[in-house]
């Protein structure tokens, strides 16, 4: 069990975690960021096991990961 | 719950210049981690090159320097010798260490110097447009050969890693590839032993990261790292090539 918060205004809207999610927890974003960059939302169902792939992937440092 | 993964000490809370999915910001965090797990802030000090890595100085909080194109491992060779206990690495890409810099990185590596190489190749000069760099593979576009590199008119890609291990001086060579998360966790591995063999004080050591330029290459982040896993890894082939 774990979870993670998404940095919305650091998110350049790669997308990488959304890929490299094992358990597809992380979906692409609707709404844009201050910069116009579509950050992705986490889907908090339980599913997430804070393995935190997702943080060692995101190049600007903008996901922090707990379990 | 309890936190498990936040920012690196090392590293500044601030927004980085890089394009959404370049990995220089994915390879600065795991340098952060290892200085921060070996608990060497104080004492590091970074060389920054010339390329899209040029601002590392505002990303990173440990002590930097920016060098001229291509002479970071020149700059390194002074400070380490002037302050022997400091740890020194220099943040290289493939313009700036396979062109410019190649008589600076051979001959750091052939006296053996105490220094860390963090190496990224990612085939192109990115910063200033996408122009033809050493590593640029064969029959890969880029701006200045828009129908693709071409062996008897361009010459052949250069692998720095191999070209290295004929030399006595390094003791630790290694390419790694972060495109998926085996790749992230070998990349992180390889860059802390680097660090831990100039701790060693024995002699050069450089890691190799084959990165990818979603802006060049011209598609999306997960299809550039693709693209890394696909036609660069069959040329450029993982490993450590010298461990000593």
């Amino acid at each position: 069990m774990g979870k993670i918060a998404i940095n919305n205004e650091r998110c350049k809207g790669c997308d990488l975690c959304v890929h490299f999610c094992p358990k597809q927890v992380i979906l692409h974003g609707s709404s844009f960021n201050s910069k116009g960059h579509r950050p992705p939302k986490f889907q908090d169902d339980g599913v997430c096991t804070g393995c935190a792939i997702c943080a060692r992937i995101c190049p600007d440092v903008a996901i922090e990961v707990w379990r | 719950m309890q936190k498990v993964y936040e920012r690196p000490e090392s590293m500044a809370d601030v927004q980085m210049s890089y394009c959404p999915g370049c990995l220089h910001g994915t390879v600065h965090r795991m340098i952060a981690e290892v200085i921060d797990e070996l608990g060497v802030r104080e004492q590091v000090v970074g060389v920054c090159p010339v390329g899209c890595a040029v601002f590392m100085y505002e990303y990173m909080s440990c002590d930097m320097i920016e060098a001229a194109h291509g002479r970071a491992p020149a700059v390194a060779t002074g400070v380490k010798r002037v302050l022997p206990d400091s740890v020194v690495f220099t943040y290289q890409g493939d313009g700036d260490l396979a062109a410019i810099g190649t008589a600076e990185i051979i001959h750091a590596a052939a006296r053996g110097e105490r220094i860390t190489t963090i190496f990224i190749n990612n085939t192109t000069y990115g910063m200033t447009g996408g122009q033809m760099a050493p590593t640029t593979l064969l029959g890969q576009k880029s701006t200045t050969c828009p129908t693709g590199r071409e062996a008897m008119r361009e010459g052949f890609p250069i692998r720095v890693c191999e070209l290295l291990a004929t030399l006595d001086g390094p003791i630790y060579l290694a390419r790694v590839a972060p495109v998926n998360a085996a790749g992230l966790v070998k990349t992180k591995n390889a860059i802390k032993k680097a660090f831990q063999k100039q701790l060693e004080g024995r002699g050069f050591s450089l890691v190799e990261v084959l990165c990818n330029c979603p802006t060049q290459l011209k598609v999306s982040p997960i299809d550039s790292l693709k693209w890394v896993e696909e036609n660069m890894v069959p040329y450029y082939p993982l490993g450590e090539f010298v461990d000593r």
